[in-house]
């Protein structure tokens, strides 16, 4: 019964399902913002594994949720929400990472912060009566409605955001793998992190528009992780990543338009499942390379 | 306030679960775990929601959930401490499938069953029954014993892994049980504040305990009593205020504390006890 609802209208001809993908302008809409939040995603992505802030990262996205809440609540556009709550979590953020506590007092204040930040969204959901169903997208995502206008700003503000990243690649580069030397350099190190952490909340907050709060991560750090198994040179990485993420945000959307499931199981287990085919080269990889230095006849 | 059941239920069940996650939370925060917390949490959605599509208990889909996934979050990492990016990588997926698991339960079972998600997500702790209560009371005072009982050698392991080894403390071990003891407590406190917010009764409690107090001890009875107080202040504001979400206050009253105790502290920086542990 449930079989019978997979897969409905799509054939073994590759072209006619194409077209049938493009024929509808909200599709046209989805895939649209889809390509640009995961090329922003991949960019961004890159360097938040690279610097190790999978938590920080995390949480930024999950304060997403809050901020649409709260301009529902209000009335107001749900994109400034987004971008208003995580750009002031980033400033948070940044003032616990600047504050240099150890790692556990570190954990603890971005953690409370989450929690925060979600039982914020659910009090604003509570007040504002008859959004279940809304919760659900504002959580997990929905390709279906997103307007012209939508891919428009998010147009604007992934080339902002990458424009930036560009610009700053090789110090942000320099100081994410080793910042006691970058600074000594007299690169400002405490800078570019809060930058960094600005661009990471903008870029969130334009990706849980489409994938939901809770998703972000998917898009995020799994094609990035992926990336830095494959490959350590920086711009075949973030190349990488990016086209990772391309691939699966194109491929999920395919089949969440053709099934009756929703695109973030797919957007999530492809790229989870190339990530666990990227480690598991890399292990037999190793294996060949240490069974090539041992001679046979030992 | 107290003649309504339901109230009397919520704050049984409340107490011991934030005393638990008190605990808990104390080593938690101070062994950096609170990422894998987070990845717990998220656990325990899908595996609410999994029961719920294949018409189990939703209580056996929780804590066997939760526990695996603390089990194999240990195993993952080198002497039980899982990496932040492989955590990520696996909970982003693991949220997939939950979602999966929601579609499939609304579509399949339309109407009265809609806020299942919801419940699972932000709790609902003024909907316990007499034997939730029960089995949450009894659940929660044996990982406080469990707890209690290992807190020496895992105090001694959080905060010198190499000495403590060397000692002959199962560093490993205490590791990995540590995890599915952090899993049983999460599917614990999933069922009172929800899957989302029960990071907020795990971390924000300890986190001001860690501020406020350098002896580990007094630390760890510092973050059970906030914990319960903010379960309580929680409480007794849900009772009052209806139309507020009563998962939200607790969360809201737990950060409230590490506030006030950031505050407090502000002037002198980090507690002494950090500053002996050894750079990793």
């Amino acid at each position: 019964m449930i079989e019978a609802a997979i897969f409905e209208g799509l054939s073994w001809n590759p072209l006619s399902d194409v077209r049938q993908l493009v024929a509808f302008p909200f599709m046209v809409n989805a895939l649209e913002a889809g390509t640009i939040v995961a090329v922003m995603a991949g960019v961004t992505g890159w360097f938040m594994v690279l610097r190790r802030q999978t938590f920080a990262g995390h949480s930024l996205s999950v304060i997403a949720f809050p901020g649409a809440a709260a301009a529902s609540l209000a009335g107001l556009p749900i994109a400034l929400g987004y971008f208003s709550f995580c750009g002031a979590s980033a400033l948070a953020l940044a003032g616990i990472a600047g504050s240099r506590r150890s790692l556990s007092a570190e954990s603890a204040a971005i953690g409370s912060l989450q929690a925060l930040a979600l039982a914020l969204g659910f009090l604003f959901v509570s007040l504002y009566h008859g959004v279940l169903s809304g919760l659900d997208s504002l959580l997990f995502g929905t390709f279906l409605g997103i307007t012209r206008g939508q891919v428009t700003a998010l147009l604007a503000v992934a080339v902002a955001a990458i424009a930036l990243i560009i610009f700053a690649a090789r110090p942000l580069f320099f100081a994410s793998v080793d910042a006691d030397v970058a600074r000594a350099a007299g690169v400002p190190v405490g800078l570019l992190g809060f930058a960094f952490l600005l661009v990471l909340g903008l870029s969130v907050a334009a990706t849980s528009q489409i994938t939901g709060a809770l998703l972000v991560f998917a898009l995020l750090v799994t094609p990035a992780a992926t990336a830095h198994q494959l490959t350590a040179r920086p711009a075949l990485g973030v190349a990488l990543s990016v086209t990772i993420a391309l691939a699966v945000t194109w491929l999920g959307l395919a089949l969440a338009y053709f099934s009756a499931y929703p695109v973030g199981f797919y957007v999530t287990s492809l790229s989870f499942a190339l990530y666990v085919l990227a480690r598991l080269t890399r292990v037999v990889a190793g294996a060949r390379s240490r069974a090539k230095l041992t001679p046979a006849s030992v | 306030m107290f003649a309504h059941e339901f109230m009397r239920n919520a704050l049984v069940a409340g107490s011991f679960v934030g005393v638990a996650c008190g605990l808990v939370g104390y080593f938690v925060v101070l062994r950096a775990q609170v990422f894998a917390g987070d990845a717990l949490s998220h656990v325990a959605f899908t595996g609410a929601l999994a029961a719920a599509v294949l018409g189990v208990d939703i209580r056996a889909g929780l804590f066997a959930a939760t526990i695996l996934g603390g089990l194999f979050l240990g195993a993952l990492g080198t002497r039980a401490r899982a990496d932040d990016v492989v955590i990520g990588s696996i909970f982003a997926w693991t949220l997939g499938l939950g979602v999966l698991f929601l579609s499939i339960f609304t579509t399949r079972r339309s109407a009265g069953n809609g806020t299942a998600g919801v419940r699972v997500l932000f709790g609902s702790i003024f909907g316990l029954s007499g034997s939730d209560v029960r089995v949450s009371v009894a659940l929660a005072v044996l990982a406080s014993l469990i707890l209690l009982t290992i807190a020496r050698p895992l105090l001694f392991a959080s905060l010198d892994t190499a000495v403590a080894a060397a000692q002959g403390v199962p560093v490993r071990a205490l590791g990995l049980g540590f995890l599915a003891l952090v899993g049983l407590v999460a599917a614990q406190a999933s069922q009172a504040v929800g899957a989302l917010l029960l990071l907020g009764l795990l971390a924000a409690p300890a986190g001001a305990a860690h501020r406020l107090t350098t002896s580990p001890y007094r630390g760890l009875l510092l973050s059970a009593v906030l914990a319960v107080g903010s379960v309580w202040s929680g409480l007794t504001l849900g009772y009052l205020f209806p139309r507020l979400p009563p998962s939200s206050l607790i969360v809201g009253c737990a950060v409230g504390s590490y506030a006030v105790a950031l505050a407090l502290t502000a002037t002198d920086g980090g507690s002494a006890l950090e500053d002996r542990k050894t750079p990793m």
